[in-house]
């Protein structure tokens, strides 16, 4: 369960930025291929914002595909497992979207 | 503050594993400049991460050191240090992975040799190490023929970060059903530039690919 991890993260992040101030919203962006699971995030946040400046704070997922730019075919493709494989069968691709994993923005009072 | 003011909202664009990050890399730095090589061994349980290290640490001639990751007991410490390396364990308790700030407190317990080459066994998971950069400089992932040859199309994030991809066990080969061709094809689906061995780590059969690669940088 690398997801508390990953929380506990977001929490000490969001804190020390917030500098005492009460943080009510934290937006953050997973991509498809970063193995951190949106359900299991959802799970941790509320544990790991308890007893902090983020404590009852909402969690905003901004999920986004796995995308692959095809070199062989010009085009941008949705992967739809972890394989970077392009449709067209080349190999010859970049991975564009899916390895996010930031910290968009937080609302404070 | 007695009361709240309006809700503000502050962008942050921040990586969420830039601590973690930014450790690793002060620990690479600081690796490196020693000398230093470090290899992140990972794998599922009882893939033979330990008995291959034993053995690297009895035949290669070359200082190793080694840090131990594993959620309770200092077994696999003993037995590499029955072995003839120095080596520091690590329990992560609750934790399922090591990160880089556990990795530096170890690092500070077991000052390794100038010019020896460090493993860091990470805690027996397909999943969690790996997302955390330990400052290693090469990523080693184990998968032994008593597992299924699909395990990289059911574990592609970990077979995804592997510059090598060790294949174990292969004296049980004609006890078992593992297609090694098929692996290796699931491992080039994941990962195309990942280099593939297959060793008996009980047997010593093959390990000196083993030895090649590790002396030879990325293989």
């Amino acid at each position: 369960m690398h997801e508390l991890a990953i929380a506990e993260n977001i929490v000490d992040t969001v804190c020390t930025r917030a500098a005492g101030r009460p943080v009510r919203r934290v937006t953050v962006r997973i991509g498809a291929l970063t193995a951190v699971l949106p359900d299991a995030m959802r799970l941790c946040w509320d544990l790991a914002a308890t007893g902090t400046a983020a404590h009852g704070a909402a969690l905003d997922l901004d999920l986004r595909p796995a995308v692959v730019f095809c070199r062989a075919c010009r085009t941008d493709q949705r992967l739809p497992d972890m394989i970077p494989l392009c449709p067209c069968g080349s190999a010859d691709v970049t991975v564009t979207t899916g390895r996010e994993l930031h910290i968009v923005s937080m609302e404070v009072a | 503050m007695c009361e709240d003011g309006p809700v503000v909202t502050v962008t942050l664009e921040e990586r969420v594993l830039a601590r973690n990050d930014d450790l690793a890399r002060a620990n690479r730095e600081l690796l490196t400049a020693r000398g230093i090589r470090a290899i992140n061994l990972m794998s599922s349980p009882g893939s033979g991460k330990t008995t291959l290290l034993e053995r690297t640490v009895r035949e290669l001639r070359q200082p190793v050191a080694v840090i131990e990751g594993d959620q309770r007991t200092p077994l696999d410490a003993d037995r590499i240090r029955a072995a003839g390396a120095p080596v520091v364990q690590v329990n992560t308790g609750a934790g399922c992975h090591l990160d880089a700030a556990m990795t530096r407190r170890a690092l500070d317990d077991l000052d390794p040799p100038p010019g020896s080459l460090l493993f860091v066994e990470n805690v027996g998971n397909l999943i969690c190490p790996s997302l955390f950069d330990l400052g290693e400089h090469a990523r080693v992932v184990i998968v032994s023929v008593t597992e299924g040859a699909d395990k990289p199309l059911k574990y592609p994030y970990m077979f995804a970060v592997a510059d090598l991809v060790v294949i174990n066990k292969t004296d049980l080969l004609p006890y078992v059903d593992f297609d090694v061709d098929a692996c290796r094809r699931h491992i080039a689906a994941v990962n195309p530039g990942a280099t593939v061995l297959t060793v008996s780590a009980t047997r010593g059969s093959r390990l000196p690919d083993w030895y090649a690669w590790l002396s030879g940088g990325a293989g």
